[in-house]
């Protein structure tokens, strides 16, 4: 079905005549528990090309299957055969570190759509690579700032033990000015919650921050609003994208998440990249569709100063980031990570869909914490 | 720590015990009475699931989408048997494995073929919603205390019925000597396409469960799949006694370990490094109860004597 796809995409390029001048490798999570999340990256990625009207863009799609080994057999395969000039897509942190550090050091160009591990914003930073998210710690440290801000004093914080878990506590500490009244590590995947419900219900915490991206967010959340404990939450937006929210239903809510980006943020570029992913695809948009869809853009405003053979040039223009984002400003720190606001939105209900609405700020033009250790 | 806070702990284990009961009586009946490994077993679970979201959404009505869990993941098991695991019985194990395993992705795509690849609503029923003050002041949400009597509900259930009935013997007889019962007159083929529907229409009734707490989505079944081997081997491959014992202990070890390592090891370490020390060694704790169960008894806790 993927390869049908992907070849379906290939072809579809082919056939519009043109010789393909720019080659794009993509690979990303399109089959498997985390498939929701590639195929949103994917979508708004292919529909800015698609807007952009150029026909000299050559994208080869794979699915990683969300396992480092396959994504690393697919990026040999596109750099050494396929011969692709810049590469995206990857949705998994642990994936990202698989795969980028190799694949930039063959002098290809990576722009990351999602994935942004601390160690590729400080020591292990490279000129050829871009982040057009986020670093992984930023969203959660939008969190913290949130939290002093609605006066909670004492957090109880969770996450799974893996790198990007360690880096959302780490992020929300480094913010935070309250107190712990507990920090617990889930296993990753854990799909039962009882007992860390339990433990916050016995803990004198006035508040809840937790990272469980995906499917293990869905479950937590349903587990805690049927628990009967009232303290609040507040947690990075990945629990609570337009892909999941649906599945999660009432028991979201009223929570508060923070994001870089949200529908209803006020700029003539999000306003048509919002009607025209529903348009074209019949679903809202989450943030991850509009993370694929910068990255197409931001690859574009540089295809049209430069070529990606001359790659000093090329580099200069990805640098510029001269694009029109959805997310209002953009621009790169020193380590190609991006300086942006990032938002404190709320879960509301809009008919029958359940969506998010943008409450304020919670850290303005903010940039990474590991930018200093970046020499590049 | 508090006794409260220790007995809703226990009432964690039991839930997630039984739920795991329902998927390892399946897979451990199967195993005991066909001699397969039926890696697929999750699937069925993840069927049950889809089954009972697509019909609540529907219909609304929880205890339709039950009984759709059921059907569906029965009627999935029968076909299965009856197309590709008949082909298997006298195959080596390693076939059986390949083969099974070749089950999971098909089942899979399929159903993102179907349903998409997000995850899907399932939400408990209003009348279910919601905790319940216990005696003793303990606050517990009443949708885990039905989970655990419907799970030992189940399980008496199950006893009856291999115990107490004509279909039970044929079950019990075809574990000790399938030639024989054949030879008895006994359509052995219809036997099994029986067992595998049961088995697995336990699995899809874990699913819709379960489903309504957690999210269900394509690959939920996997997970579950593992720790329900884990199961069967610790109670004896075979014994339905066993997989209830099994999943109790499992339930019961993986809940406590959780919550009990990390504060051991506050004790001697700081908050954080304490956290993931402990955590890491609980997520181990149920591989170690395996192997000490093994050491002790090598065909598991009930197992068959070698």
């Amino acid at each position: 079905m993927k390869k049908f796809l992907a070849a379906a995409a290939v072809s579809a390029l082919c056939a519009t005549g043109a010789l393909a001048e720019v080659k794009v490798g993509m690979i990303t999570t399109l089959s498997g528990g985390g498939a929701g999340l590639g195929i949103d990256v994917r979508d708004g990625f292919m529909l800015a090309i698609a807007q952009s009207g150029r026909d000299d863009i050559e994208v080869v799609i794979e699915d990683d299957q969300r396992k480092p080994d396959i994504a690393v057999q697919l990026s040999d395969k596109m750099i050494q055969s396929e011969r692709v000039d810049v590469m995206t897509g990857i949705i998994w942190s642990n994936l990202a570190m698989a795969v980028v550090p190799a694949a930039v050091n063959q002098n290809v160009f990576y722009l990351s759509p999602n994935a942004g591990p601390s160690p590729l914003a400080g020591k292990g930073c490279h000129q050829n690579y871009f982040n057009v998210a986020w670093q992984n710690d930023n969203l959660h440290e939008a969190a913290g700032a949130y939290a002093n801000g609605a006066g909670y004093k004492n957090s109880f914080i969770m996450a799974p033990n893996y790198p990007a878990g360690v880096d959302a506590l780490t992020g929300y500490k480094r913010f935070f000015d309250g107190d712990l009244a507990g920090e617990i590590y889930t296993e990753l995947g854990q799909t039962d919650y009882a007992a860390e419900i339990a433990q916050i219900r016995a803990s004198d915490a006035d508040s809840v921050f937790f990272f469980l991206p995906g499917g293990m967010g869905i479950s937590f959340l349903k587990q805690y609003a049927d628990s009967g404990i009232e303290k609040p939450v507040v947690g990075p937006a990945f629990s609570f994208d337009q892909g999941i929210l649906q599945a999660v239903g009432d028991a979201a809510l009223g929570v508060v998440n923070t994001s870089q980006w949200n529908k209803d943020i006020d700029n003539a570029t999000n306003a048509a990249f919002v009607e025209s992913f529903q348009a074209e695809y019949g679903r809202l948009p989450s943030l991850y569709a509009s993370q694929g869809f910068d990255t197409a853009n931001l690859l574009l405003s540089a295809l049209d100063k430069a070529d990606p053979s001359d790659a000093d040039a090329f580099r200069e223009a990805l640098r510029a980031a001269e694009f029109d984002s959805t997310r209002g400003d953009f621009s790169f720190g020193s380590n190609h990570h991006p300086v942006q606001t990032i938002y404190a939105r709320e879960v509301i209900k809009e008919g029958d869909v359940f969506t998010n609405k943008t409450l304020g700020v919670a850290l303005e033009n903010h940039a990474d914490a590991y930018a200093a250790e970046c020499k590049m | 720590m508090s006794s409260i806070l220790i007995i809703e702990q226990i009432l964690n284990g039991l839930q997630f015990g039984v739920m795991l009961f329902l998927m390892a009586a399946g897979l451990t009946l199967i195993f005991g009475v066909m001699g397969l490994i039926n890696l697929a077993h999750g699937s069925l679970y993840m069927v049950g699931a889809f089954a009972a979201a697509a019909v609540a959404g529907a219909t609304g009505s929880f205890l339709l989408a039950l009984v759709a869990a059921l059907a569906a993941a029965a009627l999935a098991g029968a076909i299965v048997e009856m197309v590709v695991i008949r082909r298997l019985y006298k195959a080596p194990h390693l076939d059986q494995v390949l083969a099974t395993f070749a089950l999971i992705l098909i089942f899979s795509e399929g159903t993102r073929w179907v349903f998409g690849s997000f995850p899907l609503f399932l939400d408990i029923p209003d009348a279910l919603s919601g905790p319940v003050t216990l005696p003793g002041g303990i606050e517990y949400p009443l949708y885990r205390l039905t989970l655990i009597g419907i799970g030992l509900a189940v399980a008496v259930g199950l006893w009856a019925l291999i115990e107490r009935t004509r279909l039970g013997i044929r079950i019990r007889a075809g574990e000790n000597d399938r030639e024989m019962i054949a030879a008895l007159g006994v359509d052995i083929s219809k036997l099994y396409t029986l067992v595998f529907a049961l088995g697995a229409a336990l699995a899809g009734l874990a699913g819709a469960l379960v489903g309504a707490i957690q999210s269900v989505q394509v690959g939920m079944g996997e997970p579950v799949l593992i720790l329900a081997f884990v199961v069967i081997v610790i109670g004896g491959i075979g014994s339905v006694r066993g997989a209830f014992i099994g999943a109790l202990l499992v339930g019961l070890t993986d809940t406590l370990g959780g919550v009990f390592l990390p504060e051991l090891f506050k004790l001697f370490m700081d908050n954080g490094a304490a956290q993931k020390t402990g955590s890491a060694l609980a997520s181990m704790g149920i591989y170690v109860l395996m192997g000490l169960v093994l050491i002790w008894r090598p065909t598991g806790l009930f197992g068959a004597r070698a």
